[in-house]
C-alpha cells in the first residue's frame, strides 16, 4: 500500500503548470486535494511519473458571486463550501448536498474541482453541477474553454478535460427566488458513497415542475439530466408516474452496493420522494436509509 | 532518493527540516522519520481514519496527504495535543466510558472529536455519530465512544450529565 516513486512539482503560477505540462507531457498528473488520487496511488492503480501540485495557486481557490453567477474555484476545499454564506444563500442545493460529501477529515482537504475532475459516478457535487446547469472553466496555455457540466462528464471517471488543460473553476447560475430544489441520497452510513442519489431543481408553477432538471447519480456511468422528467414534470403527471418513467429509462451499473435491478427500484423511490420535496417547495436534503 | 525534496514544518511545536521522498505520505513521515507513532496506519486509502492528524488546525487523513505537501505547515499529532492538555477532558471521558478496547482508532477518534467539540455546537447523539462516521472502530460498536463525546459536550454546555449509556 505504498505509492510507487514519482517526482513532485509545486508550481506557484498557472504558467508554471503549463510549463510542466509542456516539459513532461502525459507523464504529468495534477494533484489537487488528493482525497481520491492518493488512494489510487497508494493502491498503485495509478503510477504517474510526475505529480503537479496545484494547491498553492491562489487564483484557483475561493467562492465569489458576480452578478447572477456564483463561481467556485477548483481548489476550494469541501469544508469551505460547507461553511460558505454565499453557497448557503445562493446555491442552496450545493449547500445541502455538501453535507453528504465524505467525512470531516476528507472534507478538510478534498477540493470541489478535484471531485468534478475525478468524476466518480456517485459524486454528489458532480450531480449537483449537472442539475444546476453549471459551467466548467478549463484553462490551458492557449486560453479558456467553457464546457456545460452536462457535457463535461462523459463516462466513469472520464471528463471532457483535455491534455494540457486545468479545471480552474465552476460557474453556477445563482438560484432564483422562484426556484425549488431537493437532494436525497441512499447510503448506509453518513459520508459514504451514495448507493443511489437524486439532485434536482425546477420552477414551481402551481403543482407543475417547469424546467425540471433531475439527476440520478450513483447509478449510471455519469450524471445527466433526465429528459423524460423534463417533459413529464411540466405536463401534469403524478410523481409516481414520473418516477416510474425516470427509473425505467435508467441503465444502472451493478456495483458492490447493489445490482442494476435493485438500483432501479431504489432510484424510483428516491425520485418520487424528491419530486414530492420539490412540490412542497421546502426541500431539505435527506439521507435515506 | 534522487528526487528527494526538502520539507520544513512545525510538528507539535518543534521546527523540523528533512529530506523526503515525494511518495512518502505524512503519516509514514511522522512515524518513521520522527518516531511519532501515535497516529496509526490502518487502511492507507482514506477509509478508516486511524491516521488522522491535524494540519494547520484541521484534521486530515495523514495517509492522503504527502509529507511534502505539509511543507510550511503546522502539524499536530495525538502526542502534541496530549502534551498540551487540550484533549484531557476527552481522554478522561474515553476512559470512564470504556470507549476503547484495543485503542488503535483512539488517536484519530480523539482528534476528530476535539475538532467537533471546538465548533461549539449543540449536538444530538445521532449528529455525534454522523460526525464520527469517518473513523472506524472495530472493538466498541461505537456506543461508548458516542457516550464519551456526549458527556464532554454535556459538561461544556452545562447540560445535565446523567448516565447516558445507550
Amino acid at each position: 500500500m505504498k505509492a510507487s516513486a514519482f517526482k513532485y512539482l509545486r508550481p506557484n503560477t498557472m504558467d508554471e503548470i503549463f510549463a510542466a505540462f509542456a516539459e513532461h507531457g502525459d507523464d504529468a498528473m495534477i494533484l489537487a486535494g488528493g482525497q481520491s488520487l492518493l488512494p489510487t496511488l497508494n493502491m498503485r492503480l495509478a503510477q504517474p511519473a510526475i505529480l503537479v501540485d496545484i494547491n498553492r495557486i491562489p487564483e484557483l481557490s475561493g467562492i465569489e458571486r458576480q452578478g447572477d453567477i456564483v463561481r467556485i474555484g477548483a481548489t476550494t476545499r469541501h469544508v469551505e463550501v460547507l461553511r460558505s454564506d454565499i453557497i448557503a444563500s445562493d446555491l442552496p442545493l450545493i449547500g445541502c448536498a455538501i453535507q453528504h460529501v465524505a467525512h470531516r477529515g476528507v472534507r478538510n482537504r478534498g477540493t470541489f474541482g478535484g471531485s468534478l475532475s475525478h468524476a466518480d459516478p456517485a459524486a454528489e457535487m458532480a450531480a449537483c453541477a449537472v442539475a444546476s446547469d453549471a459551467t466548467s472553466i478549463l484553462i490551458s496555455s492557449t486560453g479558456e474553454r467553457r464546457v456545460p457540466a452536462s457535457d463535461f462528464f462523459q463516462g466513469v471517471m472520464t471528463t471532457d478535460r483535455k491534455w494540457g488543460e486545468v479545471l480552474s473553476s465552476v460557474e453556477f447560475p445563482a438560484f432564483g427566488s422562484d426556484e425549488v430544489w431537493a437532494f436525497r441520497e441512499l447510503c448506509r452510513r453518513q459520508g459514504d458513497f451514495a448507493q443511489v442519489g437524486v439532485a434536482a431543481k425546477a420552477r414551481l408553477s402551481g403543482s407543475r415542475l417547469e424546467e425540471l432538471r433531475l439527476v440520478v447519480f450513483g447509478c449510471e456511468e455519469y450524471p445527466k439530466v433526465s429528459e423524460i422528467a423534463v417533459e413529464m414534470g411540466s405536463s401534469g403527471h403524478s410523481n409516481a408516474e414520473i418516477a416510474a418513467a425516470v427509473a425505467n429509462e435508467l441503465d444502472p451499473m451493478t456495483d458492490l452496493s447493489g445490482t442494476a435491478d435493485t438500483k432501479r427500484i431504489q432510484a424510483r423511490t428516491l425520485v418520487e420522494r424528491t419530486l414530492s420535496d420539490l412540490i412542497k417547495g421546502q426541500a431539505k436534503g435527506v439521507r435515506d436509509e | 532518493m534522487s528526487d528527494a525534496v526538502s520539507v520544513k514544518m512545525t510538528v507539535n511545536g518543534t521546527s523540523v527540516e528533512k529530506q523526503v521522498e515525494p511518495r512518502q505520505h505524512l503519516t509514514d513521515f511522522l512515524r518513521t522519520e520522527l518516531g511519532l507513532t501515535g497516529n496509526h496506519i490502518g487502511c492507507e486509502h482514506g477509509v478508516c481514519g486511524a491516521c488522522s492528524v491535524r494540519v494547520d488546525g484541521q484534521v486530515v487523513r495523514g495517509c492522503l496527504m504527502l509529507a511534502t505537501q505539509a511543507d510550511g505547515a503546522i502539524v499536530e499529532t495525538i502526542e502534541g495535543v496530549v502534551e498540551s492538555g487540550e484533549v484531557n477532558g476527552l481522554i478522561d471521558a474515553f476512559v470512564s466510558r470504556n470507549a476503547l478496547q484495543c485503542g488503535f482508532c483512539t488517536p484519530g477518534m480523539i482528534l476528530t472529536a476535539a475538532e467537533l467539540l471546538s465548533e461549539g455546537e449543540l449536538l444530538e447523539r445521532a449528529q455525534i455519530r454522523d460526525e464520527l462516521s469517518g473513523n472506524i472502530c472495530r472493538c466498541t460498536g461505537y456506543h461508548s465512544i458516542v457516550d464519551a463525546v456526549e458527556s464532554v459536550l454535556d459538561k461544556e454546555d452545562g447540560r445535565v450529565s446523567d448516565d447516558k449509556l445507550a
